[in-house]
């Protein structure tokens, strides 16, 4: 593996469109991506399918009834090969999304550029943070139930969390262990998790309650022997021996190798997106799935975000594509009206702006702009108002008339004459 | 790799010579899998000097837990049949923690 490591860095032409995290959320945005006809790139540092590939019962994506996290995600998997997504297994460490060209580094030392991404890199458990929850990690503790649900069967195990994750999971568990005990926050019959699944597990008569108190300590000599609980209330701490403690209170993002990096995110570090369009703070670069700041975290809601997230990024690029082919690229003076159709007077301008380049002889090349189909585009010039005209030379603004446009014909006269020189 | 059981562990692992690693998995352990390509290739490479190992703990819970193996994946690594280091859980098995312990071993 070591040569791996020393791979030289990958120069080629940059991909349309690069995904980081293979989760749901990344593998529906490559399969629209693909389906779109971008060159797309999904890269995933372990296993395809994410959280979603961790859980054992899946009741509620549609279509399928009951199914199982790992078979679910083996599906999402197989369409998105199929499909002909570019996969690679690596874990990425750095980035550059500022520029046109977003560069993604791996751990590895490999370098991979693209025009857009989307970062899809989901959420890792949230650990307790009490004593001896770090060195029993593996020993006891446990953030993964189909993981490691087998080594308790038959024995007592307490789950921490009292949300549709802890509640789904402590039904799981009750087919191998003795006896699970829920440790929840809340006082006496409140629980987080939706309705129908807390039924299940009142109706369950292996599933046990420990109210209003939390742990405090969890304690073991190599491996985990007992917990030690508040009440939250008396504030008094009892003992309780156990075998397991399987942990379900939340998720942290995984975003760690976001920060500095320009991308806005919350102070828990979740990525702020726009929630209709994916379009983060920064051109080009969209995010979706449980690593976005949203309010519903399922499947469902991960696969969509991705879905949004991939026809942004193809809009994008096609109006990247559009304003390099029309505006900047072109070796003659580029006269950009922005219009819109509901603004008369910016029809006017448009119809004025052709004859006085005719008039003129054709000096300028016209492109016409619809400030609301091209919004990020007109607030990337500060364009507030239509009509708007921007005078582009070799890809620069060098002029730009706003607000009256009685002068227009002079104006542009004017810019004809400086032009011609 | 070799697959051992409750029956060849002692004679495998523990009475082995020299250095052996013990890749703990179960066929429901989804980070398990992932992982075992990679340490196919790792057994590939360092096969010469360590003895590359796997026990489903499905099959072998009573082994499992008498080696303190309480979670999934799980690395044990041997000198002369004692354990000299161990990584547990998703977040300790990475391919790159498994490789720095076979370098140390080899
Ligand atoms: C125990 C449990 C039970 C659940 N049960 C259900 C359920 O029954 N129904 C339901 O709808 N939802 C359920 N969920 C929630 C659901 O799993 C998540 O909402 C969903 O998986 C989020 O998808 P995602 O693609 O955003 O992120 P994830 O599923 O977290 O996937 C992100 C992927 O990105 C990869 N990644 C992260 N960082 C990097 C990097 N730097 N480089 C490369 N790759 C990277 C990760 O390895 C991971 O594979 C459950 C969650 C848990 C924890």
């Amino acid at each position: 593996m070591a040569d791996l490591q020393n791979q030289h860095p990958t120069v080629m032409e940059p991909y349309d469109l690069i995904i980081v995290g293979g989760g749901p959320a990344g593998m529906t945005a490559a399969i629209y991506g693909a389906r779109a006809k971008m060159r797309t790139l999904l890269i995933e540092k372990a296993k395809h399918g994410g959280q979603a590939a961790t859980t054992e019962e899946v009741e509620n994506w549609p279509g399928s009834g009951k199914t199982t996290g790992p078979e679910l995600m083996k599906q999402f998997r197989e369409h998105t090969e199929h499909l002909g997504v570019e996969m690679i297994k690596e874990d990425v460490a750095r980035v550059d999304l500022k520029g046109e060209i977003k560069v993604i580094e791996t751990r590895k030392g490999n370098r991979y550029e693209g025009r857009a991404v989307i970062l899809s890199p989901g959420a890792h458990p949230r650990t307790l943070g009490v004593k001896g929850e770090g060195p029993l990690r593996g020993k006891g503790v446990s953030y993964c139930a189909t993981c490691d649900a087998d080594f308790f069967t038959e024995l007592d195990v307490v789950v921490v969390g009292s949300g549709d994750a802890a509640v789904e999971e402590s039904l799981y568990l009750t087919k191998f262990c003795e006896s699970v005990t829920m440790i929840v926050l809340h006082p006496e019959g409140t629980m987080d998790a939706n309705k129908a699944s807390q039924e299940r597990a009142y109706a369950n008569p292996k599933i046990k309650y420990v109210w209003q108190s939390a742990i405090e300590e969890i304690k073991g000599d190599g491996i985990v022997e007992s917990v030690v609980l508040k009440h939250l209330g008396t504030g008094d701490l009892t003992e309780m021996p156990t075998n397991g403690v399987f942990v379900f209170i939340g998720t942290v993002p995984n975003t760690e190798f976001l920060k500095d990096t320009g991308l806005a995110l919350d102070s828990r570090g979740y990525m702020l997106a726009d929630s209709e369009t994916m379009a983060t703070n920064l051109d080009g670069v969209f995010a979706a799935g449980d690593a976005r700041q949203k309010w519903l975290r399922q499947i469902v809601t991960a696969a969509s975000d991705g879905a949004i997230a991939a026809c942004a990024a193809e809009k994008y690029l096609a109006e990247e594509e559009h304003l390099r082919h029309e505006v900047l690229e072109p070796k003659e003076p580029v006269l950009a009206v922005f219009w819109s159709p509901a603004s008369k007077e910016s029809l006017d301008v448009l119809g004025w702006a052709e004859q006085a380049n005719t008039a003129a002889g054709g000096t300028f090349k016209l492109a016409r702009i619809d400030l609301y189909k091209s919004a990020r585009l007109a607030q990337r010039y500060g364009v507030t108002q239509v009509p708007s005209v921007l005078l582009f030379m070799n890809g620069e603004v060098v002029d730009r008339l706003e607000g009256n446009f009685d002068d227009f014909t002079h104006w542009i006269t004017e810019k004809t004459v400086t032009a011609a020189k | 790799m070799l697959e051992v059981n409750k029956e060849t562990f002692e004679a495998e692992v523990l009475q082995a010579k020299g250095a052996v690693a013990v890749d703990w998995w179960s066929p429901q352990c989804e980070p398990c899998k992932e992982l075992m390509p990679e340490v196919e290739v790792m057994a590939g490479k360092y096969g010469s000097t360590i003895k590359f190992c796997k026990v489903n703990v499905i099959e072998n819970r009573r082994l499992a837990l008498g080696n303190k193996v309480l979670g999934l994946p799980t690395f044990l690594f041997f000198k002369d049949g004692q354990k000299v280091a161990e990584l547990a859980g998703p977040e300790a098995c990475t391919p790159e923690a498994i490789e720095a312990e076979l370098k140390k071993l080899a």
